[in-house]
């Protein structure tokens, strides 16, 4: 269980540095945008009078830079890292795993400039055209590529559960994203879905329920399966629970989009399976969760000491309380309230803020040091004070938009004694106010927690090498 | 749904919840070869793992939901063509028209089926339609002078009409302001019932550049037209412009008092009282001239019913009676 850094393998680590320093990069930019869109729900007059500033415009930019920029980004640097140490190999393909990094980065530069400049397939999540879809699918190839060819020249017996998450992501993101963006190009920038009407919808949930199932739910749990065990030093609670839930999530996940559908054109039939499955992969989610911390038993105290692990562990039950919501939004009783309000946007960034966010910055802090000859972070201290903002950044958050998101949907089905809506949807939206200026504040939070992170990653990288010494438990709030 | 897809659907379904099922059972024995609570023996880069039997209430919890699961498919449709033990249904999908629906409508009460949407729409209209059964009894003009009629008139406007003319009424670029005493069609109480009922497709203002003679007509056009509101233009300009301006008078009339001034529905509007629909600018007066307009009021009959316009009607009747 030793933190050992030196090896017989020449593992490639210089591709793992790379995405490890734009994840922390792409986390401040990504949600530096969202609050700058969470401003312009308040202050709409933030956008300049300018065509690339408007909110329908950035807030694509914001959620293409979290889940694409960041969140892809903490997955390579993550999978390429954990491939190679649990498999005792370098990484296979040589320069390949160097051209999906700039291929990856081309990729989001690309958005950044054709989503505020209006260029968009105006499927959620996939907004980007067809010429960036083409690149993303060879960049996607490649990984796969890289990933299974360091699987299968691997020299251990068996494959690591880490392994079978990342791998399961991988397969499932490529079939997806080349499923839901086929098109018919009509010029160099514009496209039309090849599927129409109910279908079209029915591939872009299925496209975007998996987004969220296998890039930020599967993909996520590999990166947790390696770095929790790793920073607590602690054998992984129980392998067959890592079983059946892998193969319970990955079988369950897959049917779930139609739940984003619920009282629309899509065939009651559909909605049914997709409502079931949604349900019926609520335990399976909590596996993950459940074997997580439970691979923290006998290590419990470390919590007091150590804020990486504090970072791991809280994405966790963050974790735990968006895979319960989720299944439970996905009753059609309860969508029939919840759906269309702040709600859902509270549930998705619980997920993406609390799980997604926090066991990246948890795996990046453990990374840094390692991937540049440091036994530490610059200062321990900061990556704390980084967890109680990001933290309590999340909480304002969340509990600002369940609140306005309850509060909407019950306005929007409040009826007066003769049958009509007691409420037009503007009243909704000025009763809102209040919590969109909470839930900014909590984005704030989140941004200056980058910021900090940015400044303590810079440091530690400018360091001299080997002069930040590990430390000990118990010391570390000293550094 | 043909039945290859019904059996297609159905094996998928079941197959996954079954397949969950046995998974869970096979990992609630100890299959691992190695004792309960012992490393399984394999170690990568340092991680070793347990094998630690699945928690009770977990095991236990996933089999409900899997039950659950299996009963949901039983009672509600799901499995291909199986329309459920209830005979439930969201709505009447798949359906194109109005007379589609109400045959629809029709032929799931007799099958008694549950249809969600017609058994909502008709709680409601047994609950609510009697005080619109009632208000319908009253004339309009009686209807604009009772508060509480007022009130649900203008709920119903909130609803269904703000999204273009305003919440306050007063309308935005090509959608009438309702408030004024300003009428393309009419504002008496039937008229206004009227366009309500059954909508008002302007009978095309057309495209008049090319019979203007181009640019410089569209200018001299706009010009005289701006003048009858006694605005300043170039008086050239409007000279010419009004000669021309005989082209528009067929339904703008001869002294541009719009269609209504002359008796006849045609939606032309007067173009001497400084009001705008499109905008007063010269440059929106030079493009309805250069390239026409065409507004649509959709008719609401079908949607809402006469008793429900009936109200919204003197709530719109009354914002222009003081």
């Amino acid at each position: 269980m030793s933190q050992s850094n030196t090896s017989a393998v020449d593992y490639n680590m210089t591709v793992v540095r790379q995405f490890t320093v734009m994840t922390v990069i792409w986390g401040f930019v990504g949600t530096l945008v969202g609050v700058l869109i969470a401003a312009q729900l308040i202050w709409p007059a933030l956008n300049f009078d300018t065509p690339w500033l408007t909110y329908s415009r950035l807030r694509p930019l914001h959620t293409n830079a979290v889940i694409f920029a960041f969140g892809t980004s903490a997955l390579f640097a993550t999978s390429y890292y954990v491939v190679q140490r649990t498999c005792k190999t370098t990484l296979f393909g040589g320069s390949l795993a160097s051209f999906t990094f700039w291929g990856w980065q081309a990729v989001i530069v690309a958005a950044a400039i054709t989503l505020p400049l209006g260029y968009t397939s105006s499927k959620e999540y996939a907004e980007l055209e067809w010429p960036i879809d083409i690149l993303i699918a060879v960049v996607w190839v490649s990984y796969a590529i890289v990933f299974f060819g360091t699987l299968i020249k691997r020299k251990t017996s068996h494959i690591y559960v880490a392994n079978w998450f990342f791998g399961g992501f991988i397969i499932t993101v490529a079939v997806l994203h080349i499923g839901n963006s086929m098109v018919i190009p009509v010029s160099m920038m514009k496209s039309y879905s090849l599927y129409s009407g109910a279908i079209d919808a029915m591939m872009q949930w299925w496209y975007g329920h998996n987004a969220v199932g296998f890039l930020l739910t599967a993909g996520f749990l590999g990166m947790m399966y390696y770095f929790v065990p790793k920073q607590a030093e602690r054998p992984v609670y129980s392998y067959r629970l890592s079983i059946v839930h892998f193969w319970a999530l990955v079988s369950l996940y897959i049917w779930a989009g139609p739940h984003h559908l619920h009282y629309t054109a899509l065939p009651d039939w559909a909605q049914s399976v997709g409502m079931v499955m949604s349900v019926v992969l609520f335990l399976p989610s909590w596996g993950g969760m459940i074997n997580g911390i439970m691979t923290l038993s006998g290590a419990w105290h470390k919590l007091r000491h150590d804020p990486i692990l504090r970072f791991l562990i809280v994405s966790l039950s963050f974790y735990g309380m968006s895979t319960f919501e989720g299944p439970m939004m996905a009753i059609k009783s309860v969508n029939a309230l919840s759906h269309y309000t702040d709600w859902t946007v509270g549930h998705v960034h619980s997920g993406a803020l609390g799980w997604v966010a926090m066991v990246s910055i948890g795996a990046m802090y453990h990374l840094i040091p390692i991937l540049f000859n440091q036994g530490r972070m610059y200062s321990i201290r900061l990556i704390n004070v980084h967890f109680w903002m990001h933290t309590a950044g999340i909480v304002l958050y969340i509990v600002a938009m369940w609140i306005s998101g309850v509060m909407q949907g019950l306005m929007w089905r409040a009826v007066n004694t003769d049958g009509t809506l007691t409420y037009s949807f503007v009243e909704s939206l000025t009763a809102s106010y209040p919590f969109y200026f909470m839930r900014f504040l909590g984005g704030a939070l989140v941004v200056a927690g980058f910021v900090i992170m940015i400044y303590n990653m810079f440091k530690t990288i400018r360091a001299e090498d080997r002069s930040l010494e590990r430390v000990e438990a118990g010391q570390e709030a000293m550094a | 749904m043909s039945s290859f897809w019904s059996i297609w659907i159905s094996v998928l379904t079941l197959g996954t919840l079954v397949g969950c099922y046995l998974l869970l059972r096979m990992c609630l024995k100890n299959f691992a070869g190695v004792k309960e609570g012992e490393s399984m023996g394999h170690e990568f880069d340092g991680i070793e793992e347990l094998n630690n039997p699945l928690p009770k209430w977990w095991s236990t919890f996933f089999l409900i939901t899997i039950i659950w699961g299996f009963g949901y498919l039983l009672l509600y449709p799901g499995l291909g063509q199986w329309q459920g033990l209830f005979g439930w249904k969201s709505s009447n999908q798949g359906i194109l028209s109005l007379e589609e629906s109400k045959a629809k409508v029709a032929q799931a009460k007799e099958q008694g089926l549950l249809v969600e949407y017609d058994r909502e729409m008709a709680a409601a209209d047994e609950r609510f339609g009697p005080i619109f059964t009632a208000y319908a009894q009253r004339s309009i003009e009686d209807l604009a002078k009772d508060g509480d009629a007022l009130k649900v008139g203008q709920r119903l406007f909130l609803q269904n009409c703000s999204q273009c003319h305003g919440s306050d009424a007063r309308g935005t670029t090509g959608f009438p302001d309702l408030t004024d005493k300003d009428w393309l069609y009419g504002g008496s109480p039937d008229v206004i019932k009227a366009s309500i009922m059954h909508g008002r497709k302007a009978n095309g203002m057309m495209a008049w550049e090319t019979a203007v003679g181009g640019e410089q007509g569209v200018k001299e056009v706009a010009a005289y037209v701006l003048s009858l509101s006694g605005r300043e233009v170039n008086p050239e300009h409007a000279k010419a412009g009004q000669t021309k301006f005989a082209m528009c008078t067929a339904c703008h009339g001869a002294e541009g008092k719009g269609s209504l001034a002359m008796g006849i529905p045609l939606g032309a509007p007067n173009l001497t009282d400084n009001t705008w629909l499109y905008g007063g600018s010269q440059k929106a007066v030079e493009e309805s001239i250069r390239n026409g307009r065409a507004g649509v009021m959709p008719p609401w009959a079908d949607i809402l019913g006469e008793e429900k316009v009936h109200v919204i009607s003197a709530y719109v009747y009354s914002l222009s009676q003081n």
